[in-house]
Parts: C-alpha cells; sequence; structure tokens
C-alpha cells in the first residue's frame, strides 16, 4: 500500500479505528503476518516442548524432527514415578508461602508509603528497590554460610525467608502504584467516619485494589516459582524445588528428551498459565510500577 | 503542603481540643503510619542488608569450608588475589560482552516486535499471548530445552531448519558457545522489552499523532521526531531492568555451556558460584561478590535516578 494512499485514508481513521499509530508505509497486511511469524516463531520452542512431552523416546529423536506421532502419556508417568512429585510440592510450598508473607509485609507498607505522611517516604521506597539491584550473588556466601549454622540449609523454609525478600521490592512498589490509583477522597471518607487506619486499609481500600493485589501475587509467583540460584545453592534432596530437578537431566538423563520436556512443560505450565492471565499487569509488575 | 493542610483541617475537625493533646494524637498517628511501613522495612534489611554486610567481614578472611581451622584475618590480601586471579578478567570481558549484546539485540528486537504489535489486526491478543511466553518460561528449563531439542547438533531444530543454508551437524554450543548463550538470553529477554514498549507506544498521545499526521508528516518523519523522542524514557529503562538482571544470568551458563568450554562462558556470576560451591573458598568468593556488587551498584545508580525522574513530580501532585 502507498503512502500516499494512507495519508489520505488517515484524516477518517481519527474517530474510528482509534489505535492507529505508527505506520511505517507498511502494507496493511505486512505488518500482521511479520507480527504473526515473530509469534510462532518465538513461541515455537515453547510448542515443540509441549508435543515432545507428549513422544515416545524414539519419536522425539528423529532427524528431520517428527510433527506427526502418536501421542502417549509415558513421558508424564515416567517422571512421577522418578519422584517429581516431593520436588512440585516442594516449589508449590516455598512459592505459595513466600507469595503470602510477601503480600502480608507489603500491603500496609505499600498502602503506608501511598498515604505518604510516614516521613522519607521516598527514600525508604528506594531503598526497598535497591535490594532488587543487588546481585544475589554478592550475599550468597554468608546467606549459604548463616543457613548452614542455623541448621536451614536443604529446607523450604530458607527458600520462603529469601524468596519474600526477593519479592518484596517489586510487591511494595507495584501496590502502591495501585493504591496510589484510589480515590483520595474515598479514603478521606472513610476517615471521617472514625475508622482507623487498619480499618480504613481492610474495609475500604482493600476490596478496592483486589485486582491489583492479584496481579501482584501472580508477578510474586513467577519469580519465586522459577527462581533457581537459591534453591541450587541451597537445597540438595529433601527441600529441592523443580528447577532442581531439571539440573538432573543435563547429565544423566540429557539423551531422554519425551521425558525431559514431559519434566518441562510440567514445571513451566504453572507460571505461563498464570502469566497469560496477568499480562495486562505483567509490564507494571517487571517496571515495579513505573510503567502503566 | 496538602500534608500540612489535612493536618490541619483533622486539628479542627478533632474539635477544640488542646495543643498538647491533639500533638499527642498526631505522634499517634505518625506512629501508626509508620507502623505500617516499619516490618517490611526491618524484613527486608534483616533478610538483604545483613548477609551483604557479612560478605565485607568475610572478605577480609582467608577461609576455606573444606579446611576447619583454616579462618583468619588477612585483610585486603582476597582482594588482591582476585584481580590477579587469570580466570577473574575473563569473567570480567565474558559478562561485559554477554550482557551487551543481549541487551542490545533484544531491545531492538523488542522495539520491532512492539511496533508491530501497536495497531490492531485479528488475533493480536492471541500474537502478544504467544510472544510474552519465552518470558515466563522458568530458565532453567529454557536452557534445557535450547540446549537439547534445539540446539543438538544432529536432531536439533536449529539445523534441520539452517539445512538449506548449508549448515550441516554443527554444534553451537562448543563452536559458537557465547552466541549460544546470547540467543537464549535473547528469546528470554525480548518480550521484557517488548511489552514495556509497547506501553510506551500505546501511552503516545493520539491527538499529536493525528495532529502530525494532517499537517503532512510522513509516517516516519512522525516515527523519528515524534515516537522516538517519546520513547526515550521507555528504552532507557529497558536497558537499565534489563542490564541489572541480565549480568546476573546464572541459569542458562550452568545448565548449558558449564561456563565453557574452557573460560568461554564463565560470566561473573557463575565464576563466583565456582569459587564458593566449588572449592569452597569463602574469603575469596566474598570478595569476589564485593567487587561485583559495587559494579552493579554503579549501573544501579543510573538506573535509579532514571526511575526517580519517571516519578519526578510525583509528590507535588494534588493528590
Amino acid at each position: 500500500m502507498s503512502a500516499v494512499a494512507q495519508r489520505e485514508r488517515a484524516p477518517g481513521r481519527v474517530a474510528g479505528t482509534a489505535p492507529g499509530r505508527v505506520r511505517l508505509g507498511m502494507g496493511r497486511l505486512l505488518a500482521p503476518t511479520l507480527a504473526w511469524i515473530a509469534a510462532v516463531g518465538f513461541f515455537f520452542p515453547v510448542l515443540w516442548m509441549f508435543l515432545t512431552g507428549f513422544k515416545q523416546e524414539a519419536d522425539a529423536f528423529t532427524s528431520p524432527p517428527k510433527l506427526v506421532f502418536a501421542p502417549t502419556l509415558a513421558q508424564y508417568r515416567e517422571i512421577f514415578s522418578r519422584g517429581f512429585a516431593p520436588f512440585l510440592i516442594n516449589s508449590a510450598i516455598a512459592t505459595i508461602l513466600s507469595t503470602v508473607l510477601v503480600l502480608a509485609l507489603a500491603i500496609p507498607c505499600a498502602y503506608g508509603l501511598a498515604i505518604k505522611p510516614v516521613e522519607k517516604w521516598r527514600d525508604v521506597l528506594f531503598f526497598f528497590i535497591s535490594t532488587r539491584f543487588l546481585p544475589v550473588v554478592g550475599a550468597i556466601v554468608p546467606i549459604y554460610v548463616i543457613a548452614r549454622d542455623a541448621q536451614l540449609l536443604d529446607t523450604v523454609t530458607v527458600l520462603i525467608l529469601l524468596y519474600t525478600a526477593m519479592n518484596m521490592p517489586i510487591a511494595v512498589w507495584m501496590l502502591r502504584s495501585f493504591f496510589l490509583e484510589v480515590p483520595r477522597a474515598i479514603m478521606e471518607a472513610a476517615r471521617i467516619d472514625g475508622a482507623s487506619l487498619r480499618q480504613e486499609l481492610v474495609r475500604v481500600v482493600l476490596p478496592l485494589v483486589a485486582p491489583g493485589i492479584a496481579a501482584t501475587a501472580l508477578i510474586c509467583v513467577i519469580f519465586a516459582w522459577n527462581e533457581f540460584f537459591f534453591a541450587v545453592n541451597l537445597t540438595s534432596s529433601r527441600a529441592a524445588t523443580v528447577p532442581v530437578f531439571l539440573v538432573g537431566f543435563i547429565t544423566s538423563e540429557g539423551l531422554f528428551w519425551a521425558r525431559l520436556s514431559a519434566a518441562a512443560t510440567m514445571a513451566c505450565l504453572p507460571v505461563l498459565l498464570a502469566g497469560w492471565i496477568a499480562q495486562k499487569q505483567l509490564v507494571r509488575g517487571l517496571t515495579m510500577g513505573a510503567v502503566k | 503542603m496538602t500534608v500540612t493542610q489535612d493536618r490541619a483541617g483533622q486539628g479542627h475537625r478533632a474539635g477544640l481540643r488542646e495543643r498538647a493533646a491533639s500533638a499527642a494524637v498526631e505522634r499517634r498517628s505518625r506512629w501508626a503510619r509508620r507502623s505500617l511501613v516499619l516490618p517490611a522495612m526491618l524484613y527486608t534489611i534483616v533478610v538483604t542488608q545483613i548477609p551483604f554486610l557479612v560478605t565485607i567481614w568475610y572478605s577480609l578472611q582467608s577461609w576455606n569450608l573444606l579446611r576447619p581451622g583454616s579462618r583468619h584475618f588477612v585483610g585486603l590480601a582476597n582482594y588482591g588475589s582476585v584481580f590477579s586471579q587469570p580466570g577473574f578478567r575473563t569473567a570480567v570481558v565474558n559478562t561485559v560482552e554477554f550482557t551487551a549484546s543481549a541487551v542490545i539485540f533484544s531491545l531492538v528486537l523488542g522495539l520491532v516486535l512492539a511496533i508491530l504489535l501497536d495497531r490492531r489486526f485479528r488475533g493480536r491478543a492471541v500474537a502478544r499471548t504467544l510472544l510474552i511466553s519465552p518470558f515466563l518460561i522458568m530458565p532453567t528449563a529454557a536452557a534445557l530445552l535450547w540446549k537439547t531439542t534445539m540446539f543438538h547438533p544432529v536432531f536439533g531444530i536449529v539445523n534441520f531448519v539452517l539445512k538449506p543454508f548449508g549448515v550441516g551437524t554443527l554444534d553451537w554450543a562448543s563452536k559458537f558457545p557465547m552466541p549460544t548463550i546470547i540467543t537464549v538470553a535473547v528469546w528470554q529477554w525480548t518480550p521484557f522489552m517488548m511489552i514495556i514498549l509497547l506501553s510506551g507506544l500505546q501511552s503516545q498521545s493520539i491527538d499529536i499523532l493525528e495532529a502530525a499526521r494532517v499537517d503532512g508528516a510522513g509516517a516516519w518523519q512522525i516515527f523519528r521526531h515524534l515516537t522516538v523522542p517519546h520513547l526515550r524514557t521507555y528504552m532507557e529503562l529497558c536497558v537499565l531492568l534489563g542490564s541489572i538482571f541480565i549480568v546476573q544470568t546464572f541459569d542458562s551458563v550452568f545448565m548449558i555451556t558449564q561456563g565453557g568450554p574452557g573460560q568461554a562462558t564463565t560470566n561473573l556470576p557463575y565464576f563466583l558460584y565456582l569459587q564458593a560451591f566449588r572449592r569452597f573458598e569463602v574469603g575469596q568468593a566474598a570478595a569476589l561478590a564485593i567487587v561485583t556488587t559495587i559494579a552493579t551498584i554503579i549501573i544501579a545508580t543510573i538506573a535509579l535516578r532514571v526511575l526517580s525522574s519517571l516519578f519526578r513530580g510525583e509528590e507535588l501532585a494534588p493528590r
């Protein structure tokens, strides 16, 4: 489509189709086609993982790769018979409990910072974010030694404590950005009625920001579930999580692609679904609430 | 401003009490607000700052966990050996090369994808959902999949796709280790860049764009003179947040190349991991951690400045 034709059409589009934003002289079909090709290309490894998980090993290991095959659940049975369940349970406990703990601490904090009259609220906010910017490797050595001395090595507890701290800045920042959207008049109305700060928070504000809390929880779940560095260094057998289970495939079972794919699918599915559900809020979580 | 007015208003509403009483109320309410913030803060200080301070203390000692009783104070000697270690320099160079390439490629790709998605078309929501998926995949699983089903010399998809171009049974992970892990990082981080930039594009004022169009500005002119300046802050945010996260990449190095072949892909986090958890040199690992942290703080300071510029004027807003 020529640029001239587009420019002629432009004024007519003002009211109708809203986001007729940047067009680099691309044809009407070219951009969507490219977008779709990119989408399929980026998604392909995920799709391939999903498909391979339903193959027999013989079908997984072929050249050229097989797209048509007789699906089987054998690999899923296999990974569970090899003790995948405890890893899943550890991951679930670490993820859920750390998320609950994060929310319990971050909700009041974000609220306190959103209504502002805490002195130096800005410094507090930036203190939180700065902890997320410090490399985790910077603290892993003493964490290991402290955990060892406190008999916390290879326990889910140590992961819960660390994941809570890891997600705290994101949760505080993100929740605060939701609290700021609550009309101030509503909060003040509650306060005039004689409600204390806590009552105001629980009765009036929380119901209003419930979707924001859910989105924050999902972001925390994503980061906690996918975490690997702490898990691999601080746990070994009893408290090992799903990513640690996957490590076993590098050496011992690296050639069992179908089984590996089934395990990877199980590992990725919860977060993939959570992320798809929360995708509208994802950008806010990843930029600490700076971008909406 | 608002705060003072608020307080004054409350003071009036409280009735005609004495000054002292209202000051007490005020003090109590200030503590009520502080008590909301403090638990989260104390928790974060205890869990994140104390280990860091302890790291500094450890870095001044010679201490190997495998040799009980080996612990003694050595001052700054560990820092000297960090810099003189042959592997350290390589790790720094690798980290810079890896981070810079991954950030630049994913930023450019992310920008292209954001532009493609910034217009209505059939199935846009689905395309967007597919595109963000790599970011949600567990990095460990992603690394494992790329290492096996994608990059395998004989049965991998990559070589299958490239076969018409004369690529035979190339072993990517050992022949091109750095491009291999960069590819995986770009695959994972492009969606991150894309969604931030897409938000940026969609926050552009339609009125201004339409006005420019009515005035006869071409698509490229609009992009060059309106969209790019508007996106600048978003791109800065992408680069800074991206660098901070990508510099810490551990999973894919650990899973795909194990830092090799030789030292070809050993970045700082992996190097530190080897020091601490293969050789159990606590003192040296701690010194290394401090050096890494200081380097990151420099990047992070710049990042914080950008973030804070995004929030500039917020306290003046009449909320």
